[in-house]
């Protein structure tokens, strides 16, 4: 790829970057999109591809609401192999306690016209025969969805590179800043830079405070409507809520396949990618405890992957204010496909100045500036 | 001579001499022993148990290696969706 | 289950019977884990319809020397040196151990062509260990294919057993044939084993430069095309027996982190590997048949029992198979005509159905597995592996646990203890 002058150089083709390019090609901007490895070989490979909304904030809500919508408006151009899937998500209460916060998170959704269902132990059941027995119910987010991640980056970018984006991939960048990106042999201008690389983003740009979190997942053989729905354990939020310790939440998706995908682990300070065991046989245990018939099922692979994760857990979208020509659109931390596309309409919206759907202020890289060290 | 017992393969009770396993008891039976993600009938590659084709349900029990599972009196095999 | 062993064999063929029963001899404590129901390999493969094996005079041996046995057990993970977690068909083993051995074997080597998925399409060892469990075949239509000496000897094994063989499609030339059985003539014992053999084979049609193009039926096999010297033919028939020769398995001494040199492990005179107290026997050191398994099986018993100079006096028999196989190599290696064979439609992946033409479009087998799952199967790509490794020249990537399709449970059964502070953050069920 000869060095040309792009509107935007997107770094970073996991979904976020992919959808940034989809998004910024379809506007009619030259994109180029560099990544020093594949298309969706980062987070994206490695995550659960769940499409979900969240209530841990408002701005966290609005973010994945909107984004869910845009997904679910995409999906008739999605081909096959992004397989995606509308299994909804049950919130599993496993006591009268977290029966309240069923409640609380239905009156949440309600309010802001997400449609919920909260179930009785007898009917979570109904639903899900294989969760252990006396469970107090849980919260059915009917429209929340799953796919496979890696696939809906390669067709984002497909769709941008038809608009006549360059992509370039197995290039590592060592540097960018100030409409400059510069890889071992050559160097790009753009007028815009966007940061997207998730766990590789702060390497690239000094004083970005994003930390990797590491996570764990098994996945089984295939075992056809064994689970129906994306099933999260409340504790769950517990566990993303943590900024400092080790956590695992029960958290199972069903795959097209019958495949059944099993997580969720959450480490900070772990830089290796190897399987902790420990952590692995701790988030299986809880997984066990809610379903313990999960035991006899055949497992193929067990992986690890690293989120980038901010210290307030929103992602960083829109303008560096050290850098007029840099823009960021990272630290997704476990949304970033559900977000991918809400994000990638923001990013956009700054970059023309436009009005986004949803307030953006709360995703302004600006926010971090102030408590950040001047270099 | 061996011996002669009775499995359950699809149903449908045949008999096979002890020392049989399941995956050809599968085959004495005219079944292929799973359909593959896109539908194919497939029967065993390897034998030796590293493809993977030869799995079935065994006595309830989903993706069972046949080629590997000596057949017992009275076992139960489903061949696989 | 904890146990432990001076010397733990991986694997019940014949390399690693002989090194048990080698280790045991010097009077140190062995275990032996394999697969199967029952030990002997694919070679020896028993307990079956056919009890004619020497399996079970090796099984009575190693009993008499007090080999623990530990058989339906495959070892998924190895968390730190000296100790492997195998999975049993009702519990976990935690097995320590001071010296290893890997006889872990070989399996086919199998290439795609159209119809290859088609029932009744089997490894030529895959139908014989079929026939060996009881398949009926006699009277049955055969087809032989591929490439190697395995062909012939189940050829013999089929025929004997009442197999109709109307074909044996040999992929390399007459000529190297012919240079193969030349240096037979070098090894007085291969020689006679291969005259033996000849006989068995008296009025089996041989074709060389053959392959099959494709396999024909509805549900099961029916008939198979295919090209001899360049003429296309198409004939009936009930079983195909298909295989390129051998691919070693070396996925637990990748997982040990032994030095892989070209697919096979390497082992230095005494069939030590690259990592200390880890020892390598016959086919994952090189293809080289029974006689090479035994030699090395044994040679490895004795230095892994610290009792070299019993593995000496075998040294200079075994670099002489090690020639044979490195001989058996070159001469089966493949035509690339072979290449051409699968259509775009042809499945190459049979895990996932993913077929040659998705598969053309990746760069690397990372790639593959990324965007089309080939490899992510229950098989873990060791089926498609070798294929798309010829295809392609696509290197798989490195081995990560579990080697083997686990129960989930087993996860659990390798942790030590589980951390206090991590049932008290995961949530509020008692």
């Amino acid at each position: 790829m000869s060095p040309a002058v792009h509107d935007v150089l997107i770094v970073g083709a996991g979904i976020v970057g992919a959808a940034c390019a989809y998004q910024c090609a379809r506007e009619g901007m030259r994109v180029a999109v560099l990544d020093k490895g594949m298309i969706g070989g980062g987070a994206t490979a490695a995550g659960m591809g769940h499409i979900v909304v969240m209530d841990d904030s408002e701005p966290q809500f609005a973010l994945t609401r909107y984004s869910r919508q845009l997904w679910q408006e995409m999906r008739p151009e999605l081909p096959n192999d992004v397989e995606y899937e509308q299994c909804g998500t049950i919130w599993v209460a496993a006591d009268e306690e977290e029966m309240m916060e069923v409640k609380r998170k239905e009156s949440f959704y309600q309010k802001r016209g997400v449609a919920t269902e909260v179930i009785d132990s007898s009917t979570l059941e109904n639903y899900e025969p294989h969760l252990r027995k006396g469970l107090a119910g849980g919260l059915v987010v009917p429209e929340d969805d799953v796919l496979y991640a890696p696939c809906a980056a390669k067709f984002f970018l497909e769709q941008a590179k038809a608009s006549g984006a360059q992509i370039d991939l197995g290039s590592a960048v060592l540097k960018l800043g100030n409409g400059h990106v510069t890889t071992a042999s050559t160097e790009f201008s753009a007028a815009i830079v966007v940061n997207a690389a998730g766990t590789w983003a702060a390497e690239l740009t000094p004083g970005l405070n994003i930390k990797k979190r590491k996570g764990h997942l098994l996945i089984t053989d295939r075992y056809p409507g064994f689970i129906k729905h994306q099933l999260v354990e409340l504790g769950y939020l517990k566990s993303a809520h943590s900024t400092t310790a080790d956590s695992v939440a029960f958290n199972l998706q069903p795959r097209r396949t019958g495949q059944i995908l099993i997580g969720s682990s959450r480490q900070y300070g772990a830089e290796h990618k190897e399987v902790d065991n420990e952590i692995l046989a701790s988030m299986l245990q809880r997984a066990q405890e809610y379903m313990p018939e999960l035991s006899g099922l055949s497992t193929i692979r067990a992986w690890t992957g690293f989120r980038a994760a901010t210290p307030d857990k929103l992602p960083l979208i829109g303008p560096w204010p050290e850098d007029e020509r840099l823009f960021l659109a990272t630290g997704h931390e476990g949304l970033g496909i559900t977000t991918s596309l809400g994000t990638a309409r923001l990013l956009v919206d700054q970059i023309v100045g436009r009005t986004s759907a949803i307030p953006v202020e709360p995703y302004l890289p600006a926010r971090t500036f102030s408590e950040h060290a001047h270099a | 001579m061996h011996e002669e017992i009775s499995v359950v393969v699809n149903h449908r009770s045949i008999m096979v001499p002890s020392g049989t396993t399941a995956a050809v008891a599968i085959a004495i039976a005219g079944q292929a022993c799973r359909m593959s993600v896109t539908g194919e009938p497939r029967s065993p590659l390897c034998g030796m148990g590293i493809c993977y084709e030869c799995r079935a349900v065994i006595n309830g029990k989903p993706h069972c290696k046949s080629c590997q599972t000596f057949c017992q009196a009275g076992m139960d095999i489903l061949t696989q969706e | 289950m904890h146990k432990q062993f001076d010397v733990l064999i991986i694997g019940g063929g014949p390399a690693g019977m002989a090194a048990a029963a080698g280790a045991a001899e010097c009077g140190v404590r062995v275990g032996l884990v394999d697969d199967n129901p029952r030990v002997g390999g694919q070679i020896w493969r028993s307990g079956g319809i056919d009890t004619s094996s020497p399996a079970s005079e090796w099984a009575s041996k190693l009993k008499s020397l007090r080999v623990e046995v530990i058989p339906e057990t495959r070892v998924f993970h190895s968390p730190e040196p000296q100790k492997l977690f195998a999975e049993g068909p009702s519990e976990i083993y935690e097995l320590l151990y001071k010296k290893l051995i890997l006889a872990t074997g070989a399996r086919e080597r199998f290439l795609c062509f159209p119809g290859w998925t088609i029932p009744n399409v089997m490894g030529a060892g895959g139908l014989q260990a079929m026939v060996k469990s009881g398949l009926p075949i006699a009277g049955e239509r055969v087809v032989i294919a591929g490439t190697g000496p395995l062909l012939l000897a189940v050829a013999a094994y089929l025929r004997k057993h009442g197999a109709l063989i109307s074909l044996l499609c040999e992929q390399v030339s007459l000529g190297s044939m012919i240079g193969f059985a030349c240096r037979l003539a070098r090894q007085p014992k291969k020689l006679a084993q291969a005259l033996s053999l000849r006989k068995d084979l008296a009025g089996i049609p041989l074709a060389f430069n053959s392959w099959v193009v494709e396999a024909h039926g509805e549900k099961t096999l029916e008939a198979l095309t295919v090209s001899r010297d360049g003429q296309i033919q198409t004939i009936p028939c009930d079983y195909l027996a298909c295989g390129f020769h051998l691919v070693p398995n070396v996925e637990l001494a990748e997982l040990l982190g032994c030095g892989i040199n070209n697919s096979y492990v390497e082992v230095d005179n005494l069939q030590q590997t690259t990592v200390s107290n880890v020892f390598c026997a016959g086919e994952p050191t090189g293809v080289g048949g029974l006689d090479a398994s035994l030699l090395e099986g044994k040679i490895a018993g004795y230095s892994a029992a610290g009792r070299i100079e019993l593995a000496k006096p075998l040294l200079k028999q075994r670099d002489r198979q090690r020639q044979f196989a490195l001989a058996l190599d070159r001469t089966f290696s493949l035509r690339p005509e072979l290449k051409e064979l699968a259509k775009a439609d042809t499945i190459v992946c049979r895990c996932e159905d993913v077929t040659y033409g998705r598969l053309k479009r990746a760069n690397s087998w990372r790639e593959a597995k990324l965007y089309t799952r080939c490899g992510m199967g229950p098989c873990q790509g060791r089926i498609c592996g070798p294929a798309t490794e010829f295809l392609f020249n696509w290197k798989s990537e490195s081995t990560r646990p579990p080697i083997s399709p686990v129960r989930f449970e087993s996860f659990l059964a390798i942790s030590e203890n589980l951390a206090p502070e991590l049932s008290e953050i995961s949530g509020g069920n008692p």
